[in-house]
């Protein structure tokens, strides 16, 4: 619940400009933003969320449903979700 | 007893001392937003917007919720009814206020609530309703009848009662499941099942079967079930599609019989998944459709027939976007976050949505079917190219890896929903 908390947080504390951008708020249901979550995020740069993104979409990366759902997003979609992901997960 | 704002803000109990919550807007821009059900879409909603400032009020009937998410789990003996059983403390100590209560009506002109003894006034309303069981629509199968033949499509006593029937059966006896036509909750639910009762089966009442009694010729993850049923439970579960006459076309509770076009089945458990609709509220409330169910903006989830109501979870028409406590959840932070722009007087974004359906067909053998949805002709659609299933002949190992991420995901999931 903390992270799902702060990850909001960051929804009412920034502009309107900066709200969840599509498809971000789908990700926390399987991906809390604490360290201590299973399947967590917490600690990952935007970089490196950017980056498996990318690997999974492209079909380079290992994955069970992950890959399947990558390639619904373009590289600025993951771009953006993987900026907003890092930069709740890193309040934790 | 009328809530008013003022007495809102006094049953709400101290707030959590999150960050956000000390924020200039506060003063401006929040709304009062009353959320009617507290199954996943409406306490994902309800906390969702009281962490956006909001002050938020969850109108629910029961003090337990039981997830319809693994309590296929239980029906199995695999898991306790505890371990599917939630609360709403933490909604509570997450400063939101908590009405155990049923919504009456709603009346959209004064926008108000109306519960048994008062009313409930709102800014915004989300419906979070679930379903309601259609003891109309199959012949011979009303409440009573459901005492005897479980839907269990409501986790619940109705899980306790359908996991007793099955632990009380002879070894050698029939369980039959009886499937509705589409759309209804859980498209690949009747199947997992019909998988876990069958490993229980299978280890203690080796000579019993399962028989799928379907209105249907097709069903989620088709090919991923029927590759698991032949390599771990050969020969005890027959699924009859609607073609070959599986269609239920009513039932008699007295002799434990299942009447089809083309033959009477008598059972020893019978487990009857009727059809559905919208929750109640929704047909009081105008927002559902002929159908039965409730069409919706694709951005917003604001009801298309009524303004200012917000409709999410099971009881929406969300274009292509299945029935599922992960679908619940992910419209209720879109539309939480729709919400919150719309009250502060700001135009909602686009809206994306995820989806993943994890079944199990053993405890270490899960699967997937995912799919990313976005707006298009006034309906979410699939993002071409995107979702689908588990492939066929995977390893072991990677159907082990699923299973252990379903578990993984319930627990983000409810501790996302419930805290």
């Amino acid at each position: 619940m903390r992270a799902f908390a702060i990850a909001l947080a960051g929804l009412a504390t920034s502009a309107p400009a900066q709200e969840a951008p599509s498809g971000a708020l789908s990700c926390t249901g399987c991906h809390a933003l604490g360290a201590e979550a299973a399947m967590p995020l917490g600690g990952r740069s935007a970089e490196e969320i950017a980056a498996a993104l990318a690997a999974y979409r492209e079909g380079t990366r290992e994955a069970t449903v992950m890959d399947r759902i990558a390639r619904g997003f373009t590289a600025e979609e993951s771009q953006a979700i993987a900026q907003w992901l890092a930069d709740h997960a890193a309040k934790e | 007893m009328r809530l008013t704002r003022r007495r809102l803000l006094a049953t709400g109990g101290p707030a959590l001392a999150l960050p956000f919550l000390g924020r200039e807007a506060r003063a401006q821009g929040t709304g009062r937003v009353v959320v009617v059900g507290g199954g996943f879409g409406g306490a994902t909603a309800a906390r969702a917007l009281a962490a956006l400032g909001h002050e938020v009020t969850l109108v629910e009937r029961q003090p337990t919720y039981w997830t319809c998410p693994f309590s296929n789990a239980v029906l199995a003996g695999l898991s306790p009814m505890e371990a599917i059983a939630f609360g709403y403390d933490a909604l509570r100590a997450g400063g939101l206020t908590v009405v155990e209560g049923e919504a009456q009506g709603i009346d959209p002109e004064r926008r108000e609530v109306r519960l048994g003894d008062g009313a409930l006034p709102y800014d915004r309303l989300v419906l979070s309703p679930g379903i309601d069981l259609r003891f109309d629509a199959l012949p011979g199968y009303d409440e009573a009848a459901a005492e005897v033949m479980p839907h269990a499509w409501k986790a619940g006593p109705q899980t306790e009662l359908l996991r007793r029937q099955i632990e009380a059966m002879e070894d050698g006896g029939v369980v039959a499941i009886a499937v509705p036509e589409n759309p209804f909750r859980c498209p690949p639910g009747p199947y997992e099942r019909a998988s876990l009762i069958a490993h229980y089966l299978k280890a203690q009442k080796p000579r019993s079967k399962i028989l799928i009694l379907d209105a249907k010729d097709a069903f989620s993850k088709r090919p991923l079930f029927e590759e698991a049923w032949a390599a771990l439970y050969p020969g005890l579960i027959e699924w009859v599609p609607v073609s070959l006459g599986g269609k239920v076309v009513g039932v008699d509770p007295g002799t434990m019989t299942l009447r089809t076009d083309f033959a009477e089945h008598r059972v020893a458990v019978a487990n009857v998944i009727p059809p559905q609709r919208a929750g109640t509220i929704a047909t009081a409330a105008e927002v559902a459709d002929a159908t039965g169910w409730c069409p919706v903006s694709p951005e917003t989830f604001e009801s298309a027939l009524v303004p200012g109501i917000h409709v999410i979870g099971d009881a929406c028409l969300a274009g292509a976007m299945p029935k599922s406590a992960f679908s619940a959840n992910a419209q209720a932070k879109v539309a939480a976050q729709a919400i919150d722009a719309l009250l502060r007087g700001g135009t909602p974004g686009p809206s994306k949505l995820i989806n993943t359906c994890y079944s199990l067909a053993a405890p270490d053998y899960g699967f997937t079917v995912a799919g990313v949805y976005q707006p298009s002709d006034g309906a979410l659609a699939e993002v071409e190219g995107a979702g689908g299933t588990s492939p066929l002949g995977a390893p072991a190992a990677v159907r082990a890896a699923e299973a252990d991420y379903a578990r993984a995901w319930y627990g983000t999931i409810t501790a996302e929903a419930f805290g």
